[in-house]
């Protein structure tokens, strides 16, 4: 049972009043219809799956019922960050081109 | 009586006896025994017979690691316990203990001939031997071995015991209660931090419990516990025996499972058996020891071969003497305090074979002073004795080479290969370990948790230097919740300090191959095993383990891990590290199911939602189904009347005069704001900007991939309010999904979203009758077909209620659903109940429900759609407004994919025989004359009986379906293959004349 910190609520809570939502920072496109097939698939299928520190998405779902983001380590599961929606990801120091395992790498330490 | 008692000797009183059968016989023990040691005392060592091969089998050691002495007890029916551990079950009166796996009597087992075609038992043997014919694996193998292996019998009776739950936060926990967690304890409570001490045996000591000749601050060691015991509880420590931390997860979050009442003659009424603690703890402490290794030699697993220092604490904590002449081997200088003891105390040692040339100086000398023969440089070539062991074969080793073996004869034989640091919750939580080539052990390395290791688990021996690191790691402790604290260590006079090496198997004479030297006692898993699975090419560990069974059993390998690895590194060639050690995994000791269930069992397992009308279908007999978590009347039965009979029923009279429904499942959620319009049109794929206030219109949802997710009626009633209403089970999961919308994707659209499932009670009326039982309750609107079409909505008074009304139909008959607060629902119902008493209301469950739609091919999401459907596919195309520009999902319904030809479309399947009805989830195929295993192109999604249609009726989704309207397709099912043709899906009134009333 994971502690994670609701940035709403500014509470540390058990991960039972909490649910996955998946990764972060995937933004649906502005005008979808403009897209390629190609370019759609990949809004829609490809994610990260980052070996290290992952953005994701969570809902304190049986709280406040925000969705917020955080910066989690898919190795220790250890949470490393939990900021608000719409807030730029702590670790995004590095060019945006960089894979987000490699990145947060820095960002973490 | 008791040959093996020791006066004077014991932790406990020799008082009033209790009083236990093991098989059938009837015995006394002590209070404060366990079943081991009260048999022991009797001279009793076997107690079991192996896993594979029915060996006699006694205890190896004193605590929970035991693989052999496995027994079942039994306090009545229902509260019987298989594999209990002898050497941790406490003993009570009347407790009833019987050995296990076995046919036959324990002395003589029939299936001990398993033992005597070991060799087709070898490594891999599940593998190998029951690989071919395929056949015989259902009639032969499986039934053989399911009866010949497992450990014990299950319990064939509910479990009656209560088993409890609770949750605790603690600045400090520590585990384990020997020396170094004492000495961690004193030091943190002494500074002031709040700590939680506990420790899996009854009574708290440890190790000191086993050694009470060792002085500590110049008191006898069970002065000094004494002493400690009581300081930490006017400290307030927060001390728990029989507590197990089974399992150590994330952020200090650790499992504890206390006994409560298994060691009570009689267990206070209601009292729970168990109590698992939730422990979130600021810092952990791990103290939890060494266990004792054994040595692998040929017949180490003889009753009466046991670890040296369980001899020591047999007798220096119960008081028994486990053997009059035991022989002692050994590679670690603590068996010799266990030798010194047991000869202290009367023994006539035999021998102490020491595997290594260079013992300790000190214990040498304490030998020599009892005289004591002691043999360095000697391996055990074997044992002798078939239900106790009667000798020893031991022979020097020199140069590599085994020389001319001598037989030592003896009644019991106490070995010890060294210690093993006991690290299994640290490898819950990740921490690693690295080798130590001085000790040859794993020690902790790093950690991934706020956690310290003190004593023995880290490689520290000796009570000096586990009092002192415990004393150390609790002040360190301590610090770190910010508290002042000062280290004082204490001092230690007679302490049992030494060294050891740890072995692989013991060099022999004879052919190795025909040795049987156990690794795993539990498993039955032998070295030359471990050789033969790294000659077939296994090379790790993890390949190992599971073609030997290596440590596979319920003691996870607690004793033979590490020989284990010993033996398939120096097979291998390589260096133990480089083989790897196997990660452990909760719980550390086998747990019972009702303490992980606690409170959460039968009626609390999970709950049952249940509507304000409920209470009224069940006082009028209805059946009832689980939807999601609802509970849902399904068909109200008359006497004499079966699920179809009833069914039947209630579809006429609901189509033939008005049938009344509780729909109160439904999800319901209200979308409010100046931007709902807009919210709306983005989230669902019709249009909704044109719906004017006081009409509704079905929506349908999608995922972003295109497929349906949910669909309902959604009723406008302002110019920035919907009602919305979703599927019964997907009703949490539509609101997350527009929560998800709302909140991250479109944080500038003004619109808010409120669930009120539970807020309104939900009532369908539906047939040609329903609006003249509903009218007279009616006040505020006109319900005649020019003021209130089909799809409308109003709010208006019903029976005096609040009401939001709609009119729309989920039958194809003139329908209505009336919405009222939750708590006026049940009048609602019986309100409409009485005036539609003249019409013959007909209340119906859900399977009327589902075969109305049906009937009209409605589709129920979930049942009829898989998350692979899109609307083309379920036929509702028409559902989606082509002039938008965008809706969640509308983007991938131009994907290739989901435009292909051939798609899975839903139609309507009608057998050619009416009587027939398909299964739902039957599989379609075109040709029923094709080659097994035939191409399916389909299933069925929906079949009932329609009243209506006077047979049978299906839906299905078939390929390209929609193109083989009027064709054959075939359903295979068990009573043969079933011809159908397929069909549109509006079975019923197509054209919707009955809407039009
Ligand atoms: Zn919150």
């Amino acid at each position: 049972m994971l502690l994670i910190h609701c940035p709403y609520c500014d509470e540390t809570l058990p991960e039972a009043e909490f649910a996955y939502a998946g990764e972060a920072h995937v933004d649906r496109p502005a005008d979808p219809m403009a897209l390629s097939d190609d370019e759609w698939a990949a809004f829609l299928f490809i994610r990260s799956n980052p070996k290290g520190v992952h953005a994701e998405r969570w809902r304190h779902v049986h709280g406040c019922a925000r969705f917020f983001n955080a910066e989690r380590d898919t190795v220790t599961d250890a949470f490393v960050s939990t900021y608000r929606a719409g807030e730029p990801r702590p670790g995004t120091k590095c060019s945006a081109g960089a894979p987000a395992g490699d990145d947060m790498k820095v960002a973490a330490e | 009586m008791s040959t093996h008692r020791i006066a004077g000797k014991g932790r406990f009183d020799h008082g009033g006896p209790v009083r236990f059968t093991f098989d059938g016989k009837r015995y006394e023990g002590r209070r404060g025994d366990t079943i081991a040691s009260a048999l022991l005392a009797h001279g009793v060592h076997l107690m079991g017979r192996s896993f594979k091969y029915h060996r006699p089998r006694g205890p190896v050691c004193a605590g929970t690691e035991e693989p052999n002495a496995l027994v079942e007890t039994s306090r009545g029916k229902g509260r019987f316990e298989p594999n209990t551990r002898a050497t941790a079950q406490e003993l009570r009166e009347g407790l009833e203990v019987r050995s296990q796996n076995r046919i036959g009597s324990l002395a003589f087992d029939l299936q001990a001939v398993n033992d005597l075609v070991h060799p087709l038992f070898s490594a891999g043997f599940y593998y190998k031997t029951f690989m071919w014919p395929r056949s015989f694996w259902d009639r032969v193998y499986e039934p053989v071995i399911r009866r010949a292996a497992g450990l014990g019998r299950a319990p064939d009776a509910p479990d009656p015991d209560r088993y409890a739950h609770r949750n605790l936060h603690t600045e400090l926990l520590v585990i384990g209660a020997g020396p170094a967690g004492l000495a961690a304890a004193l030091a943190a409570a002494r500074a002031g931090a709040e700590v939680t001490l506990v420790d899996e045996h009854a009574e708290m000591g440890g190790a000191l419990l086993s050694d009470p000749d060792v002085v500590i601050d110049g008191k006898p060691a069970w002065d000094w516990l004494a002493a400690a015991l009581a300081e930490l509880d006017r400290l307030g420590v927060r001390r728990l025996t029989r507590t197990t931390a089974i399992g150590y997860y994330h952020q200090n979050f650790v499992g504890l499972c206390q006994k409560l009442t298994d060691h009570l003659d009689e267990p206070p009424e209601g009292a729970p058996r168990e109590r698992m603690w939730h422990v979130r703890a600021v810092r952990v402490i791990l103290a939890q020891g060494a266990l004792e290794k054994p040595l692998v030699f040929d017949g180490n697993d003889r009753p009466g071969v046991m670890l040296a220092g369980a001899a020591q604490t047999y007798l220096n904590r119960y008081g028994v003497l486990v053997g009059d002449t035991p022989a002692i081997v050994t590679s670690h200088d603590s068996a010799y305090h266990a030798a010194f003891d047991l000869a202290d105390a009367g023994a006539k040692v035999a021998a102490i074979v020491d595997v290594r040339a260079a013992p300790g100086e000190g214990v040498l000398v304490e030998a020599r002073r009892r005289g004591i023969e002691v043999l360095t440089s000697h391996t055990v070539t074997g044992t002798n004795g078939r239900l106790r062991v009667k000798s020893l074969r031991v022979a020097p080793v020199s140069g590599g080479r085994v020389g001319a073996a001598r037989t030592i004869a003896c009644d019991c034989v106490l070995m010890c290969g060294g210690w093993t640091p006991s690290l299994h919750l640290f490898s819950h939580t990740k921490g690693t370990l690295k080798w130590d080539e001085a000790l040859d052990a794993f020690l902790p390395d790093r950690s991934a948790e706020e956690c310290h290791i003190a004593g023995a688990g880290r490689g520290l021996w000796g009570y000096g230097a586990a009092l002192a690191d415990g004393a150390e790691i609790g002040v360190t402790a301590a610090r770190a919740l910010g508290l002042d604290a000062e280290a004082a260590a204490p001092v230690v006079e007679r302490d049992r300090t030494g060294t050891g090496e740890t072995f692989k198997e013991l060099p022999t004479d004879g052919d190795a191959g025909r040795k049987r030297a156990f690794v795993d006692f539990q498993n039955d898993v032998t070295a030359k095993d471990i050789r033969l699975a790294v000659k077939e090419g296994m090379r790790s560990i993890e390949h190992v383990k599971r073609y030997t069974t290596n440590g596979m059993a319920t003691d996870q390998g607690k004793m033979s891990n590490v020989n284990g690895l010993m033996i398939a590194s120096d097979a291998v060639g390589k260096a133990p590290p480089q083989v790897g050690l196997t990660t452990f995994r909760p719980p550390y000791t086998p747990t019972t199911f009702g303490a992980f269930a606690g409170y959460h069992r039968g009626r609390h397992f999970e709950v049952t939602r249940r509507t304000p009308i409920d209470p009224w279908a069940e006082a009028h007999g209805a059946a009832f189904e689980p939807v999601s978590l609802w509970r849902r009347a399904w068909y109200f039965p008359k006497a004499g009347e079966d699920m179809d009979a009833a069914v039947a029923r209630e579809c006429a009279a609901t189509r033939g005069s008005v049938g009344i429904f509780d729909a109160s499942t439904l999800g319901k959620i209200e979308v409010q704001g100046p931007d709902a319009v807009e919210f709306m049109n983005r989230m669902y794929t019709n249009p909704w900007t044109k719906l004017g206030i006081g009409r509704a219109r079905y929506g349908l949802l999608l995922g972003e991939d295109g497929y349906i997710r949910d669909d309902g009626v959604i009723g406008r009633l302002g110019e920035d309010l919907f009602h919305v209403t979703t599927t019964t089970g997907g009703a949490a999961r539509v609101l997350n999904m527009m929560e998800d919308y709302i909140q991250t994707e479109w944080p500038d659209l003004k619109v808010w979203l409120t669930s009120t499932t539970e807020q309104w009670a939900t009532v369908a009326l539906n047939g040609p009758n329903a609006r003249r039982v509903l009218e007279p309750l009616v006040e505020g609107q006109d319900l005649s077909a020019e003021a209130f079409p089909h799809m409308s909505v109003a709010e208006c008074t019903v029976a005096g209620f609040p009401a939001r009304l709609f009119r729309i139909s989920f039958t194809g008959e003139l329908g209505f659903e009336i919405n009222v607060p939750a708590r006026h629902g049940l009048a609602l119902w019986e309100a409409l109940m009485k005036e539609g008493e003249r019409y013959d209301i007909c209340p119906y469950g859900t399977e009327t429900m589902h075969v109305l739609r049906a009937e009209k091919g409605f589709i129920i999401v979930g049942q009829d759609t898989d998350g692979t459907v899109t609307p083309d596919d379920a036929g509702l195309s028409w559902a989606i407004g082509k002039k938008k520009a965008d809706f969640v999902g509308m983007r991938s319904l131009r994907r290739p994919d989901l435009v292909a030809e051939g798609r899975k479309q839903l139609v309507g399947l009608m057998t050619e025989d009416g009587d027939v009805k398909l299964d739902e989830g039957a599989q379609v195929v075109a040709d029923p004359e094709q080659a097994l295993p035939m191409k399916m192109i389909g299933h069925v999604t929906s079949s009932y009986y329609s009243a209506a249609l006077g047979r049978h009726f299906a839906m299905a989704l078939v390929e390209g379906g929609r193109d083989l309207e009027g064709r054959d397709v075939f359903v295979p099912t068990p009573e043969g293959i079933r011809r159908a043709t397929v069909t549109t899906t509006a079975f019923y009134d197509p054209a919707g004349e009955r809407l039009k009333v």
